[in-house]
């Protein structure tokens, strides 16, 4: 681990993720990041696509695991249906691998997909199939280093999730080790669309934002335009993925294209 | 073993290289709470008393030995059985309930959260919720509602709220599953009372501690009944709580650890690592590590991992592990109930059936048997099953 402060990137070589979202925030540009469960609907890969060129500027993918407990219902179903249509790690990253995306791509997992495949072999696949970032939300900081030391080896940044739980001392060393950006858990739950914005978003934003200069983006209940945009006043950006799956389930992949403009829309207008 | 000794604090959480505290980030702060908690309390007198009362007035505690006369003639062996059956609520739960709940009461929790499978965890944690004035939430695999009706039914009658897991298996893996996630979002007020020696760290060794009380008493016994240990001490594994618990009596001695899995739910006997439901343990799962569903006609023991102290005793070898098939356990659940009068419970019958199976090698020899629970929750299924 580097012995860099919070505030400190300058002895931390910044990969190409965390350059990307720095000079997109430093621009002024509020950072969007959809999310989009992997082989969930026909031909998801063009989707992807949709998605970016509708204003996302880096994309977290989900690659379906069995049991993901930091899921609420709609990601859930998501998963749950990829993996009956057969989605398996391989055949995601084999599918994304095959794309020539216009902004970076963020893997996401729960620990024992890595774990099974071996941590090595599954940050050098990351890095084949052109994904620059992790995440992996049953990680926290204490189990992370055997990990983080293969991923840092294989040039795949780890994102880390800070949530309202944690305490100050805490955030900081979350903070410090995540790389890409900094995820900040939006409310105590699990994700999910939330009719109401959690007044612990805006929360959470600001304590991050007083402790890191690296991207704070803010994700796991934020479902609308409008919440998008009040919390943008605090964050450098939001997460989107129950609301925006809820789009594709309900409506088809141009709603959902359409719901990510939408989302861009709001967050440009602040 | 070298630095640490057996079945002593897992330092770091770790027994070996299984264990840890594999939980999404919101739940850290709450673990190390709940660790600092436990260790304060287990530490302190006025604690150890408050639960001792509680387990001897209200359990039942302590628990007798039974040596089977007739069955042990039959099997040519010598057979002892711990009888857990008879604490109140029918099972071993109720040891790891009580400790748990008294602790959720001196953290200022109001609300316990709970998985179950057959559903004696269930109604353990229900039990304890009416006893200490606080509300409670059971979650339970829909397939497990329908085949456990009974169980549902005593943890509403607690007052206990009861909601199904309808995802994946729809049995006791995605009840841990939707615990989890509701302690993630009511972490602040809640206290999740896991049922086994399982999950992150400090449950594991937390709940073996609660269930130390098992492997004590029937050391005393045994010393009385046999003048020493037991050649062979044995018990069924799901997350493993009874087993441990009894292990933790014994693992000083030269008794042979037998802990004996369902062959549909071996996640010893398959041996692969993996990390779910906040630990790495041995855990049935594809090549991929998609987590796979177990089967087995025991509603308690249908989970496709195992506690982390069972990986470590297994790896280093000081214990084994058995599977057993469904026709077995049967076949075992109308040996006791005919030959000695006790209706075990369908999970506590597989531990019966290895010592059936494996009489030969047994002849002779005292073996002690965790009997675990109560059969009266199996009867309505086994009704079904023998028609």
């Amino acid at each position: 681990m580097s012995a860099t402060s919070a505030n400190d990137t300058a002895t931390t070589t910044l990969g190409p993720l965390e350059t990307h979202l720095r000079a997109t925030r430093d621009s002024g540009r509020k950072l969007l990041l959809p999310y989009l469960t992997a082989g969930y609907g026909e031909d998801w890969t063009r989707l992807l696509e949709g998605v970016a060129l509708a204003g996302a500027d880096a994309i977290e993918v989900g690659i379906p695991f069995s049991d993901p407990v930091m899921d609420g219902p709609t990601v859930q179903a998501s998963s749950a249906a990829s993996l009956a249509a057969g989605t398996t790690p391989a055949s995601a990253l084999d599918d994304i691998e095959r794309l020539d995306m216009p902004v970076p791509l963020l893997a996401m997992t729960y620990y024992n997909i890595p774990f099974r495949m071996g941590l090595t072999r599954y940050a050098s696949n990351l890095r084949r199939a052109g994904i620059d970032g992790a995440i992996l939300p049953d990680l926290p900081l204490e189990e992370s280093g055997p990990w983080t030391t293969e991923a840092d080896a294989a040039g795949i940044e780890t994102v880390m999730l800070a949530a309202p739980t944690g305490s100050d001392e805490r955030l900081a060393r979350v903070c410090e080790r995540s790389r890409g950006f900094v995820y900040g858990v939006g409310l105590v739950g699990i994700t999910g669309e939330r009719t109401e914005l959690a007044a612990s978003a805006t929360r959470i934003a600001r304590r991050l934002k007083a402790i890191t200069d690296k991207p704070v983006a803010i994700g796991v209940g934020v479902s609308t335009p409008e919440q998008a945009a009040t919390i943008a006043e605090v964050a450098d950006g939001v997460v989107v993925g129950s609301a925006l799956i809820r789009q594709l389930i309900d409506h088809g992949p141009q709603a959902a294209i359409d719901f990510v403009g939408s989302l861009r829309d709001g967050l440009d207008k602040g | 073993m070298t630095g640490e000794s057996l079945m002593g604090y897992p330092t770091s959480g770790r027994f070996g290289e299984f264990g840890g505290r594999f939980v999404p980030e919101t739940l850290v702060p709450a673990c190390e709470d709940l660790e600092v908690a436990f260790t304060e309390a287990w530490a302190d007198p006025s604690f150890r008393a408050e639960l001792d009362g509680l387990l001897r007035s209200y359990a039942g505690r302590p628990s007798p030995v039974t040596e089977c006369t007739r069955l042990s003639d039959d099997l040519g062996l010598r057979l002892l059985l711990k009888r857990e059956d008879l604490n109140h609520t029918g099972s071993h739960k109720i040891n790891n309930v009580l400790g748990q709940a008294l602790l959720a009461r001196r953290m200022g929790k109001s609300r316990l959260v709970a998985e179950t499978g057959a559903g004696q965890h269930g109604v353990a944690t229900a039990t304890a919720a009416a006893l200490f004035g606080m509300t409670c939430t059971v979650y339970m695999g829909e397939v497990d509602m329908e085949r456990q009706a009974l169980n549902v039914f005593r943890m509403r009658l607690l007052g206990a709220e009861v909601k199904p897991a309808s995802s994946g298996s729809r049995t006791l893996k995605d009840a841990v599953n939707e615990a989890m996630r509701d302690w993630v979002a009511t972490v602040e007020e809640s206290h999740y009372c896991l049922g086994s020696a399982m999950g992150p760290h400090p449950y594991p060794w937390m709940v073996r501690e609660l269930h130390r009380v098992i492997g004590i008493e029937a050391r005393e016994q045994c010393a009385e009944i046999l003048g020493g240990v037991p050649d062979v001490v044995t018990a069924c594994v799901g997350g493993g709580s009874n087993a441990i618990g009894i292990f933790s009596g014994f693992v000083d001695t030269d008794a042979d650890l037998v802990g004996v899995e369902p062959a549909g739910g071996a996640a010893i006997g398959r041996a692969v690592p993996g990390v779910v439901h906040g630990m790495t343990s041995y855990l049935m799962q594809d090549e991929w590590g998609q987590v796979m569903e177990a089967e087995s006609i025991s509603a308690g023991l249908d989970y496709p991992g195992v506690g982390p102290e069972h990986a470590h005793l297994a790896e280093i070898g000081r214990a084994r592990y058995e599977q057993v098939t469904d026709a077995e356990v049967i076949d075992a659940f109308q040996l006791l109930s005919r030959t000695e009068g006790i209706i075990p419970a369908l999970e506590s019958a597989h531990a019966l059936a290895w010592v059936s199976r494996d009489r030969a090698a047994l002849a002779g020899k005292s073996v002690l048997l965790n009997l675990s629970g109560r059969g009266d929750k199996d009867v309505a299924q086994m009704m079904d099953i023998l028609g």
